[in-house]
């Protein structure tokens, strides 16, 4: 961990006075990785490169792009019709988009499956769920640019969530609408916010990953980096790993840019905005059909508390629930592999959340998956219950109830055992 | 930090004096930034323009018994329907502990062949249908929110789905016979 030696005389220069050179050293070449990470650990990197080309790309759309009610949604269509290369530009916009929720998505579920969560990684968890917060309300505000129906629809929608809260709820929507509608206002104070977000995202990725360098990477094994045999460094062994990995993402993301752009998207958004008429299904974009499925599941009142309040309570509690579960899961164990009975109810978690994807998808009065007499409401209820009964009841209890299997040793320990298995 | 600087207790009604200068020095500053939060937030409340289209008129001589028109008042749709005998006796006669949000119709109406109503599901905003010959009226004759399937009246009011409350009645006056001031 010493300070590295530069020969160039420049680089020198500049770092003697303002140590960039040691810093960028430090963090991506020496910093000591588990030599085990699987390609679980892709993600984080392959997220933070999507950012970057959200980021780019969003630049050069803001350039042709009119944030006014009435030119919008023409801009759009300029940009893919008249602009140079702008279909290109906008399609990777608008699939990087779901690309980010994809590869973030995946990073969650891998720290819940190997315990990244638990102690001393903390404040690294609370960082990324501030991240996935600031994701959803710059992809919420993104979708409304376009000024499409569900554009105009969806904003509604999400926007009205807020007046179920009393007293201040009717003045907070109509100040979030700076009108007594979605319009014009709504549209460019969206535009102005929706610049300014992944910047705000940019600087938690830089806090998340400081966070992430002065408590180590975690690893398959969960076992903490005990002496040197246990790491690597990250450069080269993890550069090229991650460009490895980069490589067959794009390959993935450039699928959808270039055979099938609209894969993600809904139709009806091609349809010009129109505050008199309501298309028949509103739905959210996928990334987050599992909290609108728990907005609907609760159509019924608690102690007299409406429905609609306990909805939008229950959709933003199932994150808000994420920031305590290092202190709800009472294992001292913390990858899953080692968790006989645990690792069976992260699976169920996990279909779990398709199932709630699926029923924010439907409409609450379809048969699920066409079985009769099984309506969609009564699955998302079903499930709803799950999601919370997971982190409220298993995880204390299996915690304390399960017997762990034994831990190996060390990193180095578990990687010889494999390889003699092998 | 103070303590590092003055060891002993003997200073001890400086130390007040100083750890009160900072508390009110923090208090003005938090007052003073939060006094300059202020424009900028109401900043994004509507604006004088958007206040100053607040009333809209319309002619209402063309509207046949059993139909009615969406117009535009403050960016929302307002739904007046000219409302049939058959309309207005069911909503006159229906009970009130039967509804949701209970309102008798005469309270919702000054003239009880015009139902005027602001079209917005009290739910999430959307449109309810109804408005339109031949879109469908929901199970009560009166509108139906397609969003998350809310129900309403000949009243505009709230009977079936997880709506909270009627449609809001807008501030209204007839100037004559055909013609009605909304806001």
């Amino acid at each position: 961990m010493s300070a590295p030696v530069w020969n160039n005389a420049v680089v020198k220069w500049v770092d003697d006075r303002l140590p960039v050179f040691s810093m960028l050293h430090h963090s991506a070449y020496e910093y000591p990785t588990p030599k085990n990470l699987s390609y679980m650990w892709n993600f984080g990197s392959l997220a933070g490169f999507v950012l970057v080309t959200m980021i780019l790309s969003g630049i050069f759309l803001a350039m042709n792009y009119t944030p006014h009610a009435d030119m919008a949604f023409w801009s759009v269509e300029r940009i893919m019709r008249d602009v140079n290369y702008g279909w290109l530009i906008r399609y990777i916009h608008v699939n990087g988009a779901s690309m980010f929720f994809i590869c973030v998505y995946i990073h969650i579920f891998r720290g819940l499956y190997y315990g990244s969560y638990k102690a001393p990684r903390e404040m690294l968890w609370w960082i990324g769920i501030l991240i996935l917060l600031a994701m959803m309300a710059t992809a919420f505000m993104g979708y409304v640019l376009p000024w499409g129906q569900m554009s105009f629809w969806g904003a509604t929608v999400i926007t009205n969530l807020f007046s179920a809260f009393p007293i201040i709820g009717d003045p907070l929507v109509t100040w979030l609408w700076g009108g007594f509608a979605v319009d014009n206002p709504t549209l460019n104070r969206f535009f102005s916010l929706h610049y300014l977000m992944p910047f705000v995202i940019l600087g938690l990725v830089v806090l998340h990953v400081w966070a992430l360098h002065t408590v180590r990477s975690n690893n398959p094994t969960g076992v903490e980096i005990k002496s040197p045999q246990d790491a690597i460094a990250f450069h080269p062994y993890y550069t090229i790993k991650d460009l490895f990995g980069m490589g067959v993402f794009l390959i993935f993301f450039l699928f959808f840019v270039f055979f099938a752009p609209d894969f993600f998207g809904e139709p009806d958004n091609y349809i010009p905005a129109n505050p008199l008429v309501t298309p028949p299904h509103i739905v959210p974009e996928w990334y987050f059909l599992p909290f609108y499925a728990i907005l609907r599941s609760i159509d019924f009142t608690v102690f007299g508390v409406p429905a609609k309040l306990l909805g939008v309570l229950a959709m933003f509690a199932s994150i808000i629930i994420l920031f305590v579960i290092p202190w709800l899961d009472t294992s001292k164990v913390r990858s899953s592999k080692y968790r006989p009975v645990y690792k069976w109810f992260f699976l169920v978690l996990f279909i779990d959340c398709f199932v709630l994807g699926y029923c924010g998808k439907k409409a609450p009065d379809d048969y699920f998956m066409g079985i009769e007499g099984l309506k969609v409401i009564t699955v998302g209820q079903l499930a709803t219950l799950y999601y919370f009964a997971h982190f409220l009841v298993v995880m204390p209890l299996v915690g304390k109830l399960e017997r762990p299997k034994p831990l190996p040793a060390s990193i180095s320990q578990s990687v010889l055992k494999e390889g003699a298995n092998a | 930090m103070s303590q590092s600087v003055h060891s002993s207790g003997e200073h001890q009604p400086d130390e007040n004096r100083r750890d009160f200068l900072t508390l009110a020095t923090t208090a003005v500053g938090v007052v003073g930034a939060g006094c300059a939060l202020l424009p900028f937030v109401d900043s994004m409340n509507p604006s004088k323009d958007v206040l100053a289209l607040a009333s809209v008129e319309v002619n209402i001589s063309n509207i046949p018994v059993g139909q009615a028109v969406k117009v535009m008042w403050r960016g929302k749709p307002v739904f007046i329907r000219h409302r049939t005998e058959r309309e207005i006796n069911e909503a006159q006669e229906v009970a009130l502990n039967e509804l949701v949000d209970p309102q008798s119709d005469d309270a919702r109406v000054e003239k009880k062949e015009w139902l005027i109503v602001v079209g917005v599901c009290t739910h999430l905003g959307c449109i309810p249908m109804g408005t339109a010959t031949g879109e469908t009226r929901g199970d009560f004759d009166g509108w139906y929110c397609p969003c998350h399937g809310s129900h309403y009246d000949t009243s505009g009011r709230i009977r079936k789905g997880p709506a909270p409350a009627n449609l809001v009645v807008p501030e209204y006056e007839f100037l004559t016979d055909t013609s009605v001031k909304i806001g």
